[in-house]
């Protein structure tokens, strides 16, 4: 496989504020992350009975934390800059996202991802429920409606499947929605049977299903317990990436759902190809479990996942990655910022050097609104 | 010459996992006692099922010929001339919730290897199985085969109950340091959790993919505790991990190290420069697409010409025909894989018979 030669230097390429208007590349962000400014936020998208419990006995997660299980690395593990000047958290201020991110970057799009207390990983399905219809609503309201650069995702209570495709069939008539948001850790594999309902008002919505990770699935992080440190999990968020990929294609979700597309978001990419590998060699050795699977592991992976690129992967040699991006499929890759988070994604200066234009636009720009539903 | 295999070493080699009443013959009386009354006359993992196809390719299947050493040497060592093998027994060891009854057989598994593999051929080498349950038990062992030099290292599985760069393990590295035992992390799963983070995957085939995230957990767990820094002699094998996984997590690793250092402060080098100075992979299976050039490129993502040992993961159903090795490998390189790199990672080797 050839690689595209380096173009020369362009040292405007570097951190370029897109002020030039049409000339910049239209940038389509996967992954941004709205917060409340405080709780009360979401109160007018709740019943008083769900307000509440919320209220009165908190979120109960699978993994025993009211928040997450490791300390991070910086408050709420976000960028420190991002904290609004008039208090409340990063990213619920509208002012902030726009100047410092948004205007600052040409933002065409960015894809809201829901990240906190959202009912996702909550123990309580209806209370899961009630709080995902809750962060949906005030996504809109508050984001999408007054900026309509800010795409609201539908967050679904995915442990359970038919009141997670009743909540996409509730939101999906309202363009505001430009995907269906889950967690890569479920309860289980994400290609288990008990999420098809998920799939199925996805693709009947002809909406994406992106797959954040984090999530709590009642099991430790990993295969062999928990590890000690938040380095171990941040490097291991592409393994429950591997899980979901490999599950849904093994258990045949895009033989069933033959439009469904799905987003892996915020485990790096280059991963994909040696699981492609694995995946397709152990098919050719054992095929005969695995039936309703009528081609390769690669084919599905090929036709049916995207990946966002952050964080992105930065080996010592540049030429490992623009390696792996082809053995993947430039057509597979999107752009996502993380923002306000600290490993924040800088569309200007995260690409490797040596990156075409054309590749460079095309994750940027072109293969986003192959996926997305945008107006 | 690309078909001479004279004096490889195989560093990953299987006999035949024996039965509960194959090892009570090895076992002191109040155990061979359990075995019977109790009626452990089966103790299988879900790991390798006995006809699944992986687990035993279909020529060597016909033939029996992971039974005994003289039929696994006619395949293997005395086809092709290889110096040694290196024997990981897989018996379930792992998986006893009773560290007793582990500690029981992982002694029993040990001395089984002993008589009916390693007397029988001299070119067999071994793996101490540890009873990982208990940290204390598992170092017991490691003494008791320290005085044998036809063991040359000791063996966990990729899935235990915790990751295993944790400090209650570190005695187990320092025994394994003291006496220049390799250690060894094989695929498998004591099943004692389910095997991915998001519970347990429906297919086998799902089942054996997810092994190599066991390795990315140990991996990460080794480096992130410590482990290298404490232990600057040890050197970890990483066997029957699938290989091409590894620059990716070490991308990630590295990444997220740079960005969160102030948390793991005793970490005074980059994971890769851990990796390439105590980590070692056999190279079956080797998961890559077909082409000799594709490996070529991979080849160079690993940044070391060290890294690989040969391996046929005998009797499991890597390659086809005499496909010990990814194609395109240089000779130099070849040469390294076989012969000198396993050298270089067992000091054992040297010292046995």
């Amino acid at each position: 496989m050839m690689l595209d030669a380096p173009p020369a230097p362009d040292a405007d390429l570097d951190h370029r504020p897109a002020q030039d208007g049409a000339a910049c590349l239209a940038i389509i962000d996967g992954d941004v992350h709205p917060a409340p400014g405080a709780l009360a936020d979401l109160k007018p998208y709740m019943s008083a009975r769900w307000w509440e419990h919320l209220t009165t006995y908190g979120t109960r997660r699978r993994h025993g934390m009211s928040f997450e299980p490791y300390p991070k690395s910086a408050p709420r593990a976000c960028r420190r800059d991002a904290w609004p000047e008039g208090g409340g958290a990063p990213g619920s201020n509208l002012d902030l996202i726009r100047s410092q991110y948004l205007d600052h970057y040409g933002i065409a799009f960015g894809i809201l991802g829901p990240l906190g207390i959202t009912g996702q990983s909550e123990i309580n399905l209806d209370f899961a429920a009630a709080l995902a219809s809750a962060v949906n609503d005030w996504q809109r309201e508050v984001f999408t409606r007054r900026e309509p650069r800010l795409r609201s995702a539908i967050v679904v209570p995915y442990e359970d499947g038919a009141a997670s495709a009743k909540e996409i069939d509730r939101c999906a008539p309202d363009p505001a929605y430009a995907q269906v948001f889950m967690l890569t850790r479920s309860a289980e594999p994400a290609g288990n049977r008990r999420y098809w309902p998920i799939y199925e008002a996805a693709e009947r919505n002809g909406l994406p299903v992106a797959l954040h990770v984090f999530g709590a699935s009642g099991h430790p992080y990993t295969g062999t317990g928990w590890p000690s440190y938040y380095v171990e999990e941040g490097a291991g968020h592409s393994t429950s990436c591997q899980t979901v990929v490999t599950s849904l294609v093994i258990e045949g979700v895009f033989e069933r759902f033959p439009k469904l597309k799905v987003v892996i978001v915020e485990g790096g990419f280059a991963w994909l190809a040696p699981l492609s590998w694995r995946l397709d060699k152990l098919y050719e050795r054992m095929r005969g479990e695995v039936p309703h699977l009528k081609r390769r592991p690669s084919e599905y992976i090929r036709e049916h996942i995207w990946v966002t690129t952050q964080p992105m992967e930065e080996p010592e040699d540049r030429r490992h990655v623009l390696d792996m991006m082809a053995w993947i499929g430039w057509d597979r890759l999107l752009f996502a910022s993380d923002y306000p988070h600290w490993d924040f994604d800088d569309p200007f200066r995260a690409f490797p050097a040596g990156l075409a234009t054309d590749r460079t636009q095309q994750i940027l720009t072109t293969n986003a609104k192959a996926v997305y539903r945008l107006p | 010459m690309s078909d001479d295999w004279t004096g490889a070493i195989d560093c990953d080699f299987h006999p035949r996992a024996p039965t509960p009443r194959d090892l009570s013959r090895y076992m002191d009386e109040h155990w061979r006692d359990a075995v019977e009354t109790r009626g452990i006359d089966a103790w299988d993992s879900i790991a390798y099922p006995a006809n699944a196809p992986l687990t035993i390719r279909p020529d060597w299947r016909e033939a029996g010929a992971d039974e005994d050493p003289v039929a696994a040497a006619k395949v293997t060592l005395d086809r092709f001339g290889f110096a040694h093998a290196i024997c990981n027994c897989l018996f379930p060891v792992q998986a006893f919730r009773d560290e007793n009854l582990g500690a029981a057989f992982a002694r029993a598994v040990n001395d089984w290897l002993a008589a009916e593999w390693l007397a029988k051929d001299a070119r067999l080498r071994g793996s101490v199985v540890l009873p990982i349950q208990s940290t204390e038990r598992a170092v017991d062992e490691i003494e008791r085969r320290a005085g044998d030099p036809r063991f040359v290292q000791v063996l966990m599985l990729a899935f235990g109950e915790h990751p295993l760069g944790k400090s209650r393990y570190w005695p187990i590295y320092a025994a394994a340091e003291r006496h220049s035992f390799t250690v060894g992390i094989h695929a498998g799963s004591s099943y004692h959790h389910a095997v991915t983070g998001s519970g347990w995957p429906t297919y086998y085939l799902e089942d054996y993919a997810a092994q190599s995230q066991g390795f990315h957990t140990q991996l990460g767990s080794l480096i992130a505790e410590g482990v290298f820094v404490k232990f600057p002699r040890l050197k970890v094998v990483l066997i029957e991990s699938g290989v091409t996984w590894l620059p990716p997590y070490l991308w990630r690793l590295a990444k997220f190290w740079r960005g969160v250092r102030n948390e793991v402060p005793w970490i005074d080098r980059s994971p890769e420069a851990f990796v390439r100075d105590h980590v070692r992979l056999t190279a079956q299976p080797f998961d890559a697409p077909s082409g000799a050039e594709h490996i070529g490129r991979l080849m160079d993502q690993l940044q070391s010409d060290t890294m690989l040992l040969f391996a046929t993961d005998f009797p499991h159903w890597q390659y086809d025909g005499d496909a010990m090795l990814p194609p395109g490998v240089s000779p130099a390189l070849r040469r390294k894989i076989l012969i000198d790199n396993p050298l270089a990672t067992y000091p054992r080797l040297e010292r046995s018979p």
